[in-house]
């Protein structure tokens, strides 16, 4: 089985064109016991700058092995500056916390690196050692770093707690970013997140505004939960159209 | 007239003036990190200003179809807090080569103090070490001999001028400036540095060669239009549109263009993983036509000039 950090390594030597001994001196040099933060600072500024910031633009059986590697990993829309900084981030071998070591980039980073980097939260040691990280990232204004964690990343899933994991659905509809993407969105369907997205709804009607048609399959299931069912009653009484969502 | 800003704080500006800037032909501008109006007194603060200039204001700036860059820099002012400073120095060539930085600035002088000229100097090795343009900034009082020491500091640690836009120019520096080889900025800024009206028979006096306009809008008063404002008067004063697309949107382009980090297919053919990202796009792009000044709010109903 090639690991996801052999495949990111594979696939960005193939792209690097002219810069691929650049890239792997860089590489051996984070690996190396010692490699500084420095280092990887570096390395981090210069992976668009040498690299450029083109789609990855994986092919189908890419895709495949990036899925058998590590389940529900799907790079599909990573670009070749952002896979390279993960794989320099995967490459890198500090002494502090992998999670300091995250906390630190994140902070001083701009908008791409901050997107690269939560792209890469799949793949990452320690996984639950980030849960702070991945709540930052999730408050961002900015809507491409919210979707790089909720969009196409099998993280959230395979990490979130229920109360987390309700809300970040919630802010989708909230800032626009579209469900249909979010890794596992019906395994981690739950009565109170159907309570809260029909309360929702009524807000949105209250207010005169169109309510997204793609939150009625994530109700439909708790559709006879006594609070429910008689909220839905009550919005039919009222001429609201959502019977072919929730049956 | 597609019109660049490259002197435009924007975190001390409201999104009606991002919408009044696209509206008037604005198509990217470039923020300076500067003095906030109050001291930072922790290392931290300084180094989350730097964050929200190269992440949320530059996302903030694209959903109004405006491309934000921004040059990064310890500010005169607070280079005579020496703790301050030093800390400061360290974050420098973290932020030196983040996506859109186009320069280190706006660095110089203020009060011509010693710890200034120190940190003055250190940014300007920085600057040569990483091949980035400089933006300086030069004092508002003793203005004239700010003007030259700046340059002859330049000259000392070994700058090229045409990597170096001296800012804050006036009738009594911009000869100087032009001589001795470098970019001339002048910012439309009432009542302390230029008035568009004086702009505009400064570019009847010396063309357009190595000259750029710019608005240093910030937290006083300011006009964020000040570009576009001194584009027009330029136009209906008969000034031809070739010296005032240079002044208001080339010069700056050329001269910060030399980054790498800024170039025109940015605004003209954005890729579309900037769409994806950061961008939301400019559907109307105003090329050949005269800077249009729109009011969206009875607060905007003023003159043409800013004097």
């Amino acid at each position: 089985m090639t690991s996801p950090k052999d495949l990111l390594q594979k696939w960005i030597a193939e792209r690097a064109g002219a810069e691929r001994p650049w890239l792997e001196d860089q590489l051996a040099t984070l690996a190396a016991p010692g490699a500084t933060e420095r280092e990887l600072h570096l390395f981090l500024g210069f992976a668009p700058r040498r690299l450029g910031k083109a789609d990855l633009a994986l092919s189908p059986d890419e895709l495949a092995e990036a899925d058998a590697a590590r389940p529900g990993w799907q790079p599909g829309d990573w670009s070749l500056d952002g896979a390279a900084r993960v794989l320099g981030l995967l490459s890198y071998r500090g002494d502090r916390p992998f999670s300091e070591t995250f906390k630190d980039l994140r902070r001083t980073s701009d908008a791409a690196e901050m997107i690269a980097l939560y792209r890469g939260l799949p793949l990452y040691p320690e996984p639950e050692s980030l849960h702070f990280e991945v709540g930052e990232g999730l408050r961002s204004n900015l809507k491409p770093v919210f979707e790089a964690i909720a969009h196409n990343n099998p993280y959230p899933r395979d990490h979130f707690d229920e109360h987390r994991w309700n809300h970040m659905i919630l802010k989708a509809l909230f800032i626009g970013a579209a469900l249909g993407p979010i890794t596992g969105l019906k395994d981690r369907a739950n009565p109170e997140l159907a309570r809260i997205l029909v309360q929702y709804a009524r807000e949105r009607w209250a207010a005169g505004r169109p309510v997204m048609e793609e939150l009625w399959p994530l109700v439909g299931p708790f559709a006879e939960t006594p609070e429910i069912r008689a909220q839905l009653d009550r919005a039919r009484a009222e001429g609201r159209i959502i019977e072919e969502f929730v049956s | 007239m597609m019109l660049i800003d490259p002197h435009a704080h924007m975190i001390s500006r409201t999104t009606d003036d991002y919408e009044a800037m696209a509206a008037a032909g604005v198509v990217a501008l470039i923020e300076p990190a500067f003095w906030l109006g109050q001291p930072r007194t922790f290392v931290g603060t300084y180094v989350d200003y730097l964050s929200t200039i190269v992440g949320w204001e530059r996302f903030r700036a694209g959903q109004f179809g405006i491309r934000h860059y921004c040059t990064i820099g310890l500010n005169s002012k607070e280079a005579n807090n020496e703790e301050l400073a030093e800390g400061v120095m360290e974050w420098l060539p973290r932020f030196a080569l983040k996506e859109g930085v186009v320069a280190i600035g706006e660095i110089g002088y203020d009060e011509q103090t010693a710890l200034e000229d120190k940190y003055f100097r250190l940014q300007l090795t920085l600057a040569k070490e990483i091949d980035l343009p400089v933006m300086v900034h030069t004092p508002h009082r003793d203005k004239k001999r700010g003007t030259s020491l700046s340059m002859d500091v330049c000259e000392e640690m070994g700058l090229d001028p045409s990597m170096v836009v001296i800012d804050h120019n006036n009738e009594e520096t911009v000869g100087e400036v032009l001589d001795r080889g470098y970019w001339a900025g002048f910012s439309i800024y009432p009542s302390t540095k230029m008035g568009n009206a004086r702009m505009v028979e400064l570019l009847k006096q010396y063309g357009s060669e190595r000259i750029i306009v710019d608005s240093a809008c910030d937290w006083g008063i300011s006009d964020c239009l000040g570009v576009a404002k001194t584009a027009q008067l330029a136009l209906q004063s008969g000034v031809s549109e070739e010296v005032v697309r240079a002044v208001c949107y080339g010069n700056a382009l050329a001269a910060y263009g030399q980054s790498g980090q800024m170039k025109e297919s940015d605004w003209l053919s954005p890729p579309a993983i900037d769409q994806r990202t950061l961008y939301e796009g400019n559907s109307i792009l105003r090329g050949g036509r005269e800077p249009v000044i729109e009011e969206p709010g009875t607060q905007r109903r003023k003159g043409l000039t800013i004097e």
